[in-house]
């Protein structure tokens, strides 16, 4: 009952929320990001599956764009050739920060069923972009796209956005403290 | 028509082009041909009433160790028969012509044998790689390829 | 400040009537990762050049190097929206060479599974192509369509999408209980959103507009080129080596063979290629039905034979009607239990190779309607 009471009053105690600006403006990046989609082999048309009426991809605030420009993250499906390899390299160069990879699926991920003999794929997408969420499977079913969007968020939402290179710095500085400890 | 038939009427037509005619139990039969007169039986296969190839359902080119081999697999629409045509070059010097004239269809499986085992066409409009980059060397269906270590600074095996 | 430089040129060395465009390799519309270099004068498409390769998967040097049970995962992988119908010629081309008869009732499962594999295709391709001429709905009523269908493969197989169930002489597994009121229940449904369909896109006359009298193709042109399936059929040529090279059981049901008719626009255009897909749904409904009837209560489905399959030395060719044409492979056997070379002929290999000589000639955004049309998948172009 309590979410229908909240649902009733949303802001008990004067409709005032306190919180930090930074954790507002990473609710609001991991709530409505918009990609670019690199389909390119079987997992897309999973992917496919997972945008229409069944799954409804959307429900995470994402818009598929057309141009990398527009874009938050990239989502890799499916098997990366050597031949196609650099253009998602200039995509993604064409992105502006911050921006994000999703690798969906095996091939992606490693290769795949691919790794062994196929002498013209790449093993890996992120032997030439970095990578943030891997999402396993050879399709992996529409689940576990929905899990690898939820870490994609969880992700966006611990990040700095103020302050970075100090920020990074005092990790850093403790980091190499404890590291001298253990 | 049956492959024997079909045989003997390529065969009193072009004579010793015509080398000669397999029927094995686990095999589908086919006739092998002379390199040189290719286009011409072809031609024939396709414009004669009696054989009526219109059809071509695939051309495969094989790695025969020694040789390379290109494989037609013909139909006919109209007679409903089929027949497996068979040539076979040296793998120094292999040349073999182009059918892309006669069925239009060969143009892109010529480009394939021509990407992946090199075997060249002779007479086709654009002999150029079609499924591996343009810049890619070696013919990997071949038995000898080895698969490189980069592609542009990429690394090739696992 | 420089000066603005003017060049010297005269009006006609500029060449500006003819531009080059380059569509893809990525993009929505194209299907896939398929890249095409148009010309266009204006508006108006003069010359395409298609460039393949970009999912080039290494498929035939896998054949070389894997033993014949594992490459059926790989088959599943060249044409993914209907995997099932692909598996099917190359389990009977071992099937030839092994001299194996396969029991009843597993054919009975076998035309049901590729038939319903079939309709999913089907749905997809309507379902794109309603998206290139601008329709959104089609899309995502033929998705929840077929979701129920990939549920009952799913059921049988394991996998959503790619699922290596047929084996050499039989399958990876039984029906489950309750298979055949499911699949019955599809079949209604599927009636029920085309009928729904025929009213929403294929009879709007915006749709007409756009696709009719577009992409025209001649039947000499389609079969010159070897084109099959839908493709060929929209052209008005009934080829469908179910009926025409009957394998399997299917000389024993009773269905057609929907050819374009030319009800609106020209028999070999755009409208006439996709409305066959949309009839061909119906009568693989039919084929269903019948085939549930007839199909034995009991059987073994699973083969009786050695694990490692070893094919006597020869060759094969197999071809079967595959959802967008024929299918077929050539498996060279040299006696051991890996094959010495298979070639694939992929059906939308060449299908696809017809678009430059159609798309001439018409408008730049009809030329994504025809490639729609035509129905290719990109695993299967590149292998
Ligand atoms: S991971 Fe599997 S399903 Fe995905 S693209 Fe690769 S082969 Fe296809």
């Amino acid at each position: 009952m309590g979410l229908l009471n909240r649902l009733d009053d949303p802001y008990e105690g004067g409709g005032i929320v306190l919180g930090k600006v930074e954790e507002l403006l990473n609710w609001g990046r991991s709530k409505s990001d918009w990609y670019l989609h690199f389909g390119l082999a079987c997992c897309a048309i999973e992917f496919m599956a997972m945008n229409a009426s069944h799954f409804d991809f959307m429900r995470f605030g994402t818009i598929p764009r057309t141009s990398p420009r527009q874009a938050d993250f990239i989502m890799v499906t499916g098997t990366v050739t050597f031949k196609m390899a650099e253009r998602i390299k200039i995509l993604y160069e064409q992105m502006a920060e911050p921006k994000y990879v999703i690798s969906v699926g095996s091939c992606s991920n490693s290769g795949g069923p691919y790794w062994e003999h196929g002498y013209h794929v790449l093993k890996g997408v992120d032997r030439i972009i970095p990578v943030d969420v891997y999402i396993p499977g050879c399709p992996p079913r529409p689940e576990a796209f929905e899990e690898g969007m939820m870490q994609l968020q969880k992700k966006i939402n611990q990040q700095a956005i103020f302050n970075k290179r100090k920020r990074i710095e005092l990790e850093d500085s403790t980091k190499d403290e404890s590291n001298k400890e253990s | 028509m049956t492959a024997a038939e079909i045989f003997e009427k390529l065969g009193s037509e072009f004579g010793s082009a015509i080398l000669s005619l397999t029927e094995e139990p686990a095999t589908d039969s086919f006739i092998t041909v002379d390199p040189a007169q290719l286009f011409d039986i072809c031609h024939t296969l396709r414009d004669e009433e009696s054989l009526l190839f219109d059809y071509m359902m695939s051309l495969s080119a094989l790695d025969l160790g020694e040789n390379l081999g290109v494989v037609y697999h013909l139909y006919s629409m109209t007679h409903r028969h089929k027949i497996v045509i068979k040539v076979s070059v040296s793998k120094e010097n292999p040349v073999v012509p182009s059918v892309e004239r006669i069925w239009r269809t060969a143009d892109w499986h010529e480009r394939e044998a021509y990407d992946l085992l090199g075997v060249k066409f002779d007479g086709h409009h654009n002999l150029i790689r079609i499924l591996l980059p343009y810049d890619w060397e070696g013919y990997p269906l071949r038995k000898d390829y080895v698969t490189p270590d980069t592609y542009h600074d990429m690394k090739v095996p696992y | 400040m420089g000066e603005i430089k003017r060049m010297d040129l005269e009006y006609s060395q500029l060449d500006s009537d003819r531009m080059r465009i380059n569509v893809g390799p990525q993009h929505p519309s194209t299907h896939g990762v398929l890249r095409l270099e148009v010309e266009v004068d204006g508006e108006i498409v003069t010359e395409v050049v298609p460039h393949l390769g970009y999912l080039h998967r290494s498929f035939e040097k896998h054949c070389e190097k894997l033993n014949y049970q594992q490459i059926i995962p790989f088959i599943d992988r060249m044409d993914y929206i209907s995997a099932m119908n692909n598996e099917w010629p190359y389990v009977m081309a071992l099937e030839k060479m092994l001299d194996i008869k396969v029991p009843e009732k597993v054919e009975y499962i076998r035309v049901i599974v590729a038939e319903l594999n079939r309709i999913a295709n089907h749905q997809i391709a309507v379902a794109t192509f309603g998206m290139d001429a601008g329709a959104f709905t089609p899309f995502l009523y033929y998705f929840r369509d077929r979701e129920a269908i990939i549920s009952i493969l799913e059921r049988l197989s394991g996998a959503r999408l790619l699922y290596n169930y047929f084996r050499v002489g039989g399958m990876a597994a039984d029906i489950y209980p309750g298979f055949k009121d499911d699949c019955l229940n599809v079949v209604k449904q599927v009636r029920k959103t085309n009928a729904e369909i025929m009213k929403l896109l294929i009879h709007n006359s915006i749709f007409i507009k756009r696709s009719a009298n577009v992409g025209i193709l001649t039947p000499e042109v389609a079969i010159n080129y070897a084109c099959s399936g839908p493709v060929l059929r929209g052209s008005g040529v009934a080829h469908d080596l179910r009926r025409d090279e009957p394998y399997s059981v299917y000389d024993r049901f009773d269905f057609e063979i929907p050819v374009g008719k030319g009800d609106v626009g020209v028999v070999g255009d755009c409208w006439n290629r996709n409305i066959v897909r949309v009839h061909e749904m119906e009568q693989s409904c039919r084929i269903i039905e019948q085939a549930l009837a007839q199909m034995p209560e009991t059987g073994d489905v699973k083969a009786m034979i050695p694990k490692r399959i070893k094919l006597p030395k020869g060759e094969v060719y197999m071809r079967t009607e595959n959802p967008k044409g024929d299918l077929g492979f050539y498996i060279v056997s040299n006696g051991t239990d890996k094959p010495e070379r298979m070639k694939a002929r992929g059906t939308s290999f060449v299908n696809l190779s017809v678009i430059p000589e159609i798309s001439k000639g018409y408008m730049f955004a009809d030329l994504i309607l025809i490639l729609g049309s035509i129905d290719i998948v990109l695993g299967e172009v590149d292998r």
